[in-house]
């Protein structure tokens, strides 16, 4: 990974914002009992500064694959990622350049909620009262005051997911990534958290990664959306949401507008044939297991 | 609106003793009760042999006896201080090269395999080899009882650490935790279920380990005891030890719940 660093000010207009990371060519192959399999087959893309950026795809593409390797947690086969970072400040060396947002339950049972936020500020060297101080404001952000000292077992679905994206927020990265962090939640809730997401989003306006499987949730939080192939991975098509929705924007008159309709049916229509292609490969892979080993 | 019907059902109804919950309570306090009644009458009636049981009164009797004279006491607290040096030789070092076996795959393949070689082996048949060694004071029995529980608690500290949900890691990883927070912030938590799990296993063999140990090796303990009482065919005596060797395992095992509760408050119960 090739970081390098600029004092360039981030500018005002959004399409003139310079680009944060820059993939050129990024390939992952995995293997699956000595069977190699493309996840990801060349991957060039820019996404800017200060962007919400959402990737789309049918199950099993390669987008949670892609955010892994800019995550660190998996490496890549080839190709190469360029992440511009901020100009350097006192404490920039400790500044963190990433944080995700994970899909399942990641908070840690053990931690109680201020422990839990703090997690990524502790690693980072903070005092405990600076990392208390600064975990305390997010809470708040996130709606959880009151909650400090709870266990992760005593909150509701929902209310963990805050405590993640407010782990995520505290520590202060320049990009955070996001796995489907609403998946798991009922509608309603989910609702609530995206409303709540894209108000602390545009508070901050931190580049973000997003990862989705809802067309809904990518169009009403994304800048922009990059729709993917079926595996092996591959840009089908990058919708610039933001040309349609100006910012601020608010969760339910994005989904009573008529535009939101034509981007649905647009962005269907361009991942239709692909979830029909991930479902065959998936029936093939099915058939190859049943069959007698050659 | 019925509100006023269901305050009208409310008012006089006040607490209800007969609900199941309590019913069942009952039944669970009375059937022992019941059993040792039978047992006291069947052996005035004569149904019973009081030679091999003898009444409950007569042991309770027995046991007041022993307490008075401070003989229980004697045997019961040298027991419990084998059990207690004996755990603690063998849970301290279980836990940690338990937790070294989970966090690096050469230790692992190095102990693994004597483990799994030596684990096999019931512990009280190793007891002549440590009399042998330690001879037959105090050494031997903690020896004996250490060894039963480091292969519990041990192998239970392995699991636990191997079956962390990689998603911790992650998160740790992701967050830039330094090896050292990545032992005392996730896999220490992590795994502490397991291991308290394999304490309380450990806890359950030492008191196996430490009664069948006293029937040979001992001139004290509850299982010095029992042995002696049914050589002289004291039998009340005998039984005497049997309870009282109920009663340590009940309260061993409040005693490792309540430690339970403490260490992993976040456990759903």
């Amino acid at each position: 990974m090739i970081v390098t660093l600029s004092a360039s000010a981030p500018s005002g207009a959004r399409s003139a914002a310079p680009n944060k990371i820059v993939l050129r060519g990024l390939k992952k192959r995995f293997f699956v009992r000595g069977r190699p399999v493309e996840a990801l087959a060349g991957i060039d893309l820019e996404i800017r500064a200060g962007e919400f950026f959402c990737v789309v795809g049918p199950s099993g593409c390669g987008k949670t694959t892609l955010l892994r390797i800019l995550a660190g947690l998996e490496t890549r086969t080839a190709g190469t990622i360029e992440i511009t970072r901020e100009a350097v400040d006192t404490d920039a060396a400790a500044r963190h350049l990433n944080s995700m947002i994970f899909q399942e339950q990641s908070i840690f049972p053990w931690k109680t909620v201020r422990d839990n936020v703090a997690f990524g500020l502790k690693a980072r060297g903070f005092s405990r009262a600076d990392r208390y101080a600064i975990a305390a404001g997010y809470i708040r952000k996130v709606g959880l005051a009151g909650f400090e000292d709870a266990l992760p077992h005593q909150l509701s679905g929902g209310m963990k997911q805050r405590v993640s994206i407010a782990r995520a927020f505290a520590n202060d990265p320049e990009i955070l990534l996001m796995d489907e962090p609403f998946a798991a939640l009922d509608e309603q809730t989910k609702l609530v958290l995206q409303a709540e997401l894209v108000r602390i989003w545009e508070e901050l306006r931190k580049t973000v990664v997003y990862v989705t499987h809802s067309i809904d949730e990518a169009i009403v939080l994304a800048d922009r959306i990059l729709v993917m192939s079926a595996r092996p991975g591959r840009i089908k098509d990058i919708i610039d949401v933001a040309a349609v929705f100006e910012r601020p924007r608010h969760v339910e008159t994005v989904k009573s507008s008529a535009r939101y309709g034509e981007l649905f049916g647009h962005i269907w229509n361009l991942l239709r044939d692909e979830v029909a292609a991930a479902r065959a490969a998936e029936d093939a892979g099915a058939k190859r297991k049943e069959a007698p080993p050659e | 609106m019925s509100t006023t019907a269901i305050e009208v059902e409310n008012i006089g109804t006040g607490i209800r003793w007969v609900t199941r919950r309590n019913v069942e309570r009952g039944l669970s306090v009375m059937s022992p009760i019941i059993l040792l009644l039978l047992w006291e009458i069947g052996g005035a009636v004569g149904w019973v042999d009081t030679r091999f049981f003898p009444a409950p009164s007569a042991i309770f009797a027995e046991a007041w006896n022993m307490i008075l004279s401070g003989e229980l006491w004697m045997h019961c607290s040298i027991s419990l201080q084998r059990i207690a040096v004996g755990f603690c030789l063998g849970a301290v070092p279980g836990v940690v090269i338990g937790l070294a076996m989970g966090l690096f795959s050469p230790i692992r393949a190095v102990i693994q395999p004597l483990v799994d070689a030596t684990f096999p082996i019931p512990k009280i048949a190793v007891l002549p080899l440590f009399i042998m060694v330690f001879g037959l004071g105090e050494e031997s029995k903690y020896a004996i009882i250490a060894t039963a529980v480091i292969y519990l608690v041990l192998i239970n500290t392995v699991a636990g650490v191997r079956n962390i949900d990689a998603i911790y890691l992650d998160v740790g990883k992701n967050f830039g935790a330094s090896r050292w927070m990545m032992f005392v912030d996730i896999a220490l938590p992590g795994a502490l279920p397991l291991v308290v799990a394999g304490l309380k296993l450990g806890m359950g063999v030492a008191l196996l380990v430490i009664v069948s140990a006293e029937f040979v090796g001992a001139r004290s303990g509850i299982g010095y005891l029992i042995w002696t009482s049914w050589q002289v065919f004291q039998v009340e005596k005998m039984y005497v030890g049997l309870m009282v060797s109920a009663v340590l395992g009940f309260g061993t095992a409040a005693l490792l719940n309540w430690l339970e509760r403490v260490l992993i408050p976040w456990k759903v119960r």
